[in-house]
């Protein structure tokens, strides 16, 4: 790929004139040899199924494996339904919809790696929401998901994507700076404008653990979504409006990979300290494991 | 670069919970199969580590399973992985090592088997669904899986390189990534090839005609 950095991306699809989204696609395309039209058709392929979950998700009352999370993407859904939401329109929507895609991740079901399954549900959610709010075309939806991945190309290369390796933050922050620049760009934001969506949603989720209870993508993690996507959404409205993270994205993104490896290990996908800790969590890390041996 | 294209970052296309855990876990079943070349009669797995830990929460070990039986890393079947592998009579055997070990904490040993011979291979998850094969039959080896993939078993002797090289060459088929392990000089040895372009039963062929002693598999991603 021509770029490695953000700003170099932004760069890019200046100098060429085009949105982030259609530069990461040519850089595909051209880096692996395979032919436009294969690799449009692959990533089309992606928004389907990201589309099948949601609807999955919030129609369903989807139960996870261990029966620790499930259901709440459709109650979400219905008090949606009633008006009374506070959070309305698109935020709500997003929330929703990431709700429910974790949901079915967490019971394994069919989801799209965004950048992990552990925070598959931010992207689509953000997506979906804001395309059906602006009735946006499928090719720009299409063209958002490159520009995610060109986001989550620079911060797995020159990062992490893992929890593993740098907390959750590493995980759901990745994925709301991904769908921060993602739907700036099918807002019609500029190339700038998305990474500074990317820079202000990832800034914020900074220093998140990775804690899960009883070691599953549930506890916090489904929660985490939806909130990631809540972030995401503000962080794009945020960078419309044509304000700047005083903090350029690309350090951004070192400062994440810098605090995920000055977190200890417990916190850091281990289930030893957090959340995973708790009393509740003990117990039901306990109720899980004997679930487990019979 | 670790990741080379955007698809390694929106996707792959999986069946939850976790792309380490699950997808990776799925893809080092498959990867093993595609080596052993057929559907087995029995497959011990040993996990390690936070596989170890966590397995049955993250269906690791339905997926692996799975990928034992072809499926996919996206194929929603793998839920009732071992279901299949009893209706196709493969016995299955897991095994778990938790504690403290030098293996990677996303680490599975898989040793197929039936009554014409056996396998054993060592795969890590390395995060994001992608894996590397560290070990088959004990050589040490570093092996992505993302391209197709020739393995030749051979005896380590001077040429024997050169000799299957020049055959992918003749068939215009590019080498992307080579590595080359051997017990100890003179014995036996594993060439590892990743190549740019699929590999056709004619290059194959070819390949064994080199020598009729060389054991051959492929991989296909």
């Amino acid at each position: 790929m021509k770029y490695r950095t953000v700003a170099e991306l932004v760069k890019l699809a200046q100098e060429e004139g085009l949105s982030i989204g259609q530069t990461v696609m040519n850089q595909e395309s051209q880096t692996t040899g395979r032919p436009r039209e294969e690799v449009l058709s692959n990533m089309e392929k992606s928004l389907r199924v990201m589309e099948q979950a949601v609807e999955k998700g919030i129609n369903e009352e989807v139960v996870s494996r261990s029966g620790l999370t499930g259901g709440d993407a459709k109650r979400l859904r219905d008090y949606a339904k009633s008006g009374q939401s506070l959070s309305k329109g698109v935020v709500l929507d997003a929330v929703n919809y990431a709700l429910a895609t974790s949901e079915v991740n967490a019971s394994m079901g069919l989801i799209v790696a965004t950048p992990t399954a552990g925070s598959s549900g931010v992207l689509p959610g953000c997506l979906l929401a804001v395309g059906k709010h602006l009735g946006s075309k499928r090719e720009n939806m299409v063209n958002a998901l490159f520009n995610a991945g060109g986001i989550g190309f620079v911060i797995a290369n020159n990062a992490t994507i893992s929890g593993a390796a740098g907390g959750c933050q590493a995980e759901i922050g990745a994925a709301a700076a991904m769908a921060a620049s993602a739907v700036v760009e099918l807002a019609g934001g500029t190339p700038e404008q998305c990474s500074q969506g990317a820079a202000i949603a990832l800034k914020n989720l900074l220093g998140l653990a990775c804690d899960p209870v009883a070691g599953l993508v549930e506890v916090p993690c489904v929660k985490r979504n939806s909130m990631g996507a809540a972030v995401a959404i503000v962080a794009a409205d945020m960078a419309l409006a044509g304000i700047t993270s005083v903090i350029p994205c690309d350090e951004v993104i070192e400062a994440m990979y810098k605090i995920g490896t000055m977190l200890p290990s417990c916190l850091r996908e281990t289930s030893l300290a957090g959340l995973a800790i708790t009393p509740t969590g003990e117990e039901l890390n306990q109720k899980v494991h004997n679930l487990n041996k019979e | 670069m670790r990741y080379n294209s955007i698809f390694d970052i929106i996707g792959p296309v999986m069946v939850g919970p976790s792309s380490s855990h699950t997808a990776g876990a799925a893809r080092i079943g498959k990867t093993t199969r595609n080596i052993f070349g057929r559907v087995p009669t029995r497959a011990e797995i040993t996990l390690y580590g936070s596989f170890a830990q966590t397995y049955r929460g993250h269906g690791t070990d339905l997926a692996l399973v799975g990928g034992i039986l072809n499926l996919n890393a996206n194929d929603e079947n793998i839920v009732r992985s071992f279901q299949i592998a009893k209706d196709f009579g493969v016995e299955i055997i897991f095994k778990t090592v938790a504690e403290e070990s030098d293996y990677h904490p996303n680490t599975a040993r898989v040793c197929l088997s039936d009554s014409k011979g056996s396998l054993e291979v060592v795969g890590i998850s390395v995060g994001g669904g992608k894996i590397t094969i560290t070990e088959i039959e004990g050589f040490k080896i570093s092996l992505s899986g993302d391209s197709p993939t020739l393995l030749v078993f051979h005896h380590d002797r001077f040429g024997a390189i050169a000799k299957v090289a020049q055959v992918l060459a003749c068939n215009e088929i590019n080498i992307g990534h080579m590595e080359v392990a051997r017990r100890s000089r003179g014995d036996q040895a594993l060439m590892v090839i990743e190549t740019d372009q699929d590999l056709t039963n004619e290059t194959i062929k070819a390949v064994k005609r080199i020598d009729p002693e060389y054991r051959i598999a492929l991989i296909i991603p």
